[in-house]
């Protein structure tokens, strides 16, 4: 199925950038767009499999599913963000080292 | 014979173009190598590609165009340095995904993916840039050694994922799950091959599967998201709730005695 090995090329692409901005950005808001990239390959990979294989609905539900909580998940990690640029006056991650020991 | 003959003349006419164009020192005689070069190069690339995409479907054009876009959008966000030019490479990106969900028949959720993902968690995100940016000129630059070392590892991460994913006969797997030879019989003409996904999607929210239980009489009724539906809704309403209690603009402790601090 040439189509599906497109859609899976795409959605690998996309996951391997989402892993990469995560690990090389020190940036939180830049680590939050690599988490997005990742759960995106993942909905792309979902609706693929919906059209392409007996999947069917439940696919394009589950990535319903996904890009609802990415939303919470973007809401929640934006408010810890603010929170600690509010106490350290910086969003560098590398930054965030109060805890270790 | 004759589109061969025009063929070697526009390739003659575009080599000559161009060694004008790099041989001529005088930069207010090369405008007509320029012109010659552009020409006949821009009518041998369209030429060439209508005859090698010949066979090719619109719909395999835009589903390429999307591929690229979400690819090179990907891309632009891991090598943008500024975060807002990431924000717009993830625009991009997300929005090509949306356009690619189209054309995958997933009309609901690609519509969703706009809505939701471009037009509120990406506002989002921009918001959040806006309200941390810590000074104009300041960039937290990444080490050329941690670039080299996140090369080295991606670039055998994706070899791995497409070497796994590539290496599996999805048709195969599709019918050893179904247990018989007769799945895209069955799910011929369903709605996620018409691409009308918007009714049957709100009755499997709702917990009823009428796709599932027409198709096969005579097995357990499919299963719907109710149940996952509402943990998701209250799921929302939690993350919000916290959201705003997380975010909210704190005062400085007051130090000074019989003051309440807030």
């Amino acid at each position: 199925m040439p189509e599906l090995n497109f859609c899976i090329l795409i959605g690998a692409v996309l996951f391997v950038s989402g892993v990469v901005c995560m690990a090389t950005k020190r940036n939180a808001i830049g680590v939050l767009m690599g988490v997005e990239l990742v759960l995106n390959a993942a909905n792309l990979n979902f609706v693929a499999f919906a059209r392409y294989t007996a999947l069917g609905l439940d696919g394009q539900i589950l990535s319903l599913f996904v890009i609802v909580l990415a939303a919470a998940e973007a809401a929640v990690a934006l408010a810890i963000a603010l929170n600690f640029y509010n106490n350290h006056l910086t969003i560098d991650v590398d930054r965030a080292d109060d805890l270790h020991g | 014979m004759a589109t061969n003959f025009f063929f070697w003349l526009l390739l003659v006419v575009a080599i000559a173009g161009l060694a004008g164009l790099l041989l001529v020192r005088d930069a207010s005689r090369r405008t007509p190598w320029l012109a010659a070069f552009l020409v006949s190069f821009g009518v041998l690339a369209v030429w060439q590609s209508a005859v090698m995409f010949k066979d090719t479907t619109a719909s395999q054009v835009l589903f390429s165009l999307f591929g690229a876009a979400v690819c090179f959008g990907a891309l632009g966000v891991v090598l943008s340095q500024n975060v807002v030019r990431m924000a717009f490479w993830l625009i991009v990106s997300l929005g090509s995904t949306s356009g690619l969900f189209f054309l995958l028949n997933a009309d609901f959720v690609g519509a969703v993916q706009l809505l939701v993902y471009v037009g509120g968690t990406l506002v989002l995100l921009i918001f959040g840039v806006m309200l941390t940016a810590s000074g104009p000129y300041v960039t937290m630059k990444t080490s050329p050694t941690e670039w080299v070392a996140a090369a080295v590892v991606s670039s055998l991460l994706l070899g791995l994922i497409l070497v796994s994913a590539f290496g599996v006969d999805w048709q195969a797997v599709d019918y050893a799950e179904a247990g018989n030879t007769t799945t895209q019989d069955a799910s011929a003409g369903s709605s996620v091959q018409e691409g009308t996904t918007l009714r049957p999607l709100g009755w499997a929210l709702l917990g009823l599967r009428p796709d599932k239980d027409l198709q096969k009489p005579g097995e357990p009724s499919g299963v719907g998201y109710l149940l996952p539906f509402e943990i998701v809704s209250v799921h929302l309403l939690v993350v919000l709730i916290g959201a705003a209690y997380l975010a909210r603009a704190k005062r400085r402790v007051d130090q000074t005695p019989g003051t309440t601090a807030l």
